[in-house]
């Protein structure tokens, strides 16, 4: 019953911080549009969790399905319908089904190989991105468009100029998004995955077929990536190839292990240091890489098991 | 057309012997550890870099055997404080551990001798081509083609015919019997990191030569090895050197024909051997 009180008394304190974050962001020296990228960015790291954390499998190639739909949203609205909800549709689809081909031909594999192939694979949407110029803009990334006021026929959104609304527009996918994802976590569906983690042979003995419920956990995963790419293109009303690349995956890798890959909104948490920290450092010296890097060694020597694990295991003594 | 295909043919040949240094270094670390190097491209631009600072002083053959056998060192050193913690553990850590050290490497490089291009001068007599109709066919080509040949039969001798290449095998294959049999699997695990930078140094020092000097020289050819690894099929190191030589060639080819697919054929025939054979080329079945 404790824990059961713990846990509603910290999502409470979750939901209202995020609901209110756009009212008080400005006192602590952020800005709205930070905090909207701080969402993104844990949508990202949570559905990535959900594959890393849940299932045991390490991707390291999830910034290909972030980027293609950003690139899926940028393009729509940019040569087909200025319509923010068409762009992304079409960037959720396009992620959704890049991520259904390369999961058949990767899921036999398992561990380090796995990882190794995701890695590689990620790198195929960004040459594609980078070389394709005259569609793509190349290394220079997709500008000229901008997400589109939102028309409900009785009711107008501007989440263009409005940038709170923006903000609650991108919570409102968020908490959707969120929501399903833990609703899969607790149904049988996603029991299976946990058993599957914890230990895949004898999960294999008991009659699950292993391959097809990794396969699904990795398109649930991708999909709600592919999600948070396309809102990060609507965020900044521009795609950039360096979305799709490794260094990317790497991030949201980071920010889940950050926040704690065992708890549910750990990479919440992760997402919001890394996002917080990565602005603080880009504006204070141009040597960010080294900071960041620096960053990544001393959490991982220092700190594996994240905020969360940390804060949990305290408890447990 | 026939000498342009031969010309890009040669060309991707020498890529692909790049390619297959680098991941022939990444495979043995990975084999025997556990841990996917993804610092690999940094040590690469360590040890050009290296090579660079030292020529003026030894001229370039001495920089050609010094800076790979420091940046080994260098290897040794990080391996020995950074990722010996890490053996046993998760492999998500090592391979964010050696992320995050990429990015060290590659601004600390850029800090030091600055973003630009440096001009990385090899001997006269080898820059001129050696035949007026084949005018790719430059003495440092040839020489580094010869030179790569050479340190994979080095490598390969070693491994088949050395105790040291003895245990790195066995240890490949069953860790802990090894050590259970009395070899000392830290040193063994630190002497096949170095041994694998210095591949990756030697790499550095050739690619230099050819392809200039800048910080990202490595962060361009550690992708093409991680494909060459997977192609070839994890766990065995000629199925490594054959899968880096085929995508070179592969991309080289491609370069004529459809040049701006030229990076993303090597990931295409990636795809299709997984479709195949998922264990790649030459990998052993039920390893991974």
């Amino acid at each position: 019953m404790d824990r059961q009180y713990q846990k509603y008394v910290g999502d409470f304190i979750i939901w209202s911080v995020l609901l209110t974050m756009p009212l008080w962001l400005h006192l602590v020296g952020g800005y709205t549009p930070l905090g909207t990228r701080v969402l993104i960015m844990a949508l990202a790291a949570m559905a990535l969790n959900f594959l890393l954390g849940y299932t045991g499998v390490l991707s390291f190639g999830h910034a290909a399905y972030f980027g293609l739909g950003a690139y899926g949203a940028g393009l729509t609205i940019k040569y087909l319908i200025p319509n923010t909800l068409a762009g992304m549709g079409v960037g959720l689809i396009v992620g959704i089904v890049a991520a259904a081909i390369i999961g058949l031909l990767i899921i036999r594999l398992r561990g380090i190989y796995f990882a190794m192939v995701t890695i590689a694979f990620g790198q195929v949407f960004y040459f594609i991105a980078y070389r394709w110029n005259n569609i793509t803009g190349g290394d220079d990334g997709l500008s000229g468009w901008s997400r589109q006021p939102i028309d409900l026929g009785f009711f107008k959104i501007d989440i263009l100029h409005d940038e709170k609304a923006f903000y609650y527009f991108v919570l409102f996918f968020f908490a959707i998004s969120v929501a399903i994802m833990a609703a899969i976590l607790r149904s049988p569906f996603g029991r299976t995955l946990l058993a599957i983690r914890e230990n895949e042979r004898r999960a294999r003995f008991l009659g699950i077929p292993i391959d097809r419920h990794v396969w699904m956990s990795w398109l649930i995963s991708c999909t709600f990536v592919s999600l948070a790419g396309t809102l990060y293109a609507l965020l900044n009303n521009f795609a950039d190839p360096h979305d799709l690349r490794w260094d990317q995956s790497g991030d949201f890798v980071m920010m889940a292990v950050l926040g704690g890959m065992r708890s549910f909104w750990g990479p919440l948490i992760g997402a919001a240091m890394f996002v917080v920290l990565q602005d603080y450092v880009s504006s204070m010296t141009s040597n960010w890489m080294s900071f960041i890097g620096l960053f990544f060694v001393l959490v991982v020597l220092f700190c594996p098991r994240g905020v969360l694990g940390i804060i949990r295991r305290r408890q447990v003594q | 057309m026939t000498q342009l295909i031969l010309y890009n043919v040669f060309n991707g040949l020498i890529i692909g012997a790049f390619y297959a240094l680098m991941a022939l270094g990444l495979s043995l670390i990975l084999n025997l550890s556990g841990v996917i190097n993804f610092a690999h491209g940094g040590f690469l631009a360590i040890g050009a870099y290296f090579a660079f600072a030292l020529i003026p002083f030894v001229g370039f053959w001495g920089a050609l055997l010094i800076a790979p056998i420091l940046t080994a060192l260098l290897g040794g050193v990080i391996e020995r404080i950074l990722i010996r913690p890490l053996y046993g553990r998760d492999p998500l850590y090592g391979l964010l551990l050696t992320f995050g050290l990429a990015f060290i490497i590659e601004d600390g490089t850029r800090k030091i001798w600055g973003p630009q291009t440096l001009p990385f001068s090899v001997p006269e007599w080898m820059s001129t081509p050696l035949s007026a109709n084949y005018f790719f066919l430059t003495g440092y080509r040839l020489f580094m083609v010869a030179l790569v040949t050479v340190a994979v039969i080095v490598l390969f001798v070693v491994l088949n015919r050395t105790r040291l290449g003895m245990r790195i095998r066995a240890g490949t294959l069953d860790l802990e019997t090894v050590s259970v049999l009395g070899v000392n699997v830290r040193i063994l695990r630190s002497v096949n990191f170095g041994l694998g930078i210095y591949l990756a140094g030697l790499a550095g020092v050739l690619a230099a030569g050819m392809l200039g000097l800048q910080p990202t020289i490595g962060t361009d050819l550690i992708m093409p090895s991680f494909v060459a690894i997977i192609v070839g099929g994890l766990g065995s190191l000629p199925g490594t050197l054959v899968g880096g030589l085929l995508i070179g060639v592969a991309s080289g080819v491609t370069s004529v024909f459809f040049p701006s697919a030229s990076e993303a054929v090597i990931y295409i025939m990636m795809g299709l051997v997984l479709l195949v054979r998922p264990r790649g080329l030459f990998g052993e079945e039920g390893r991974f």
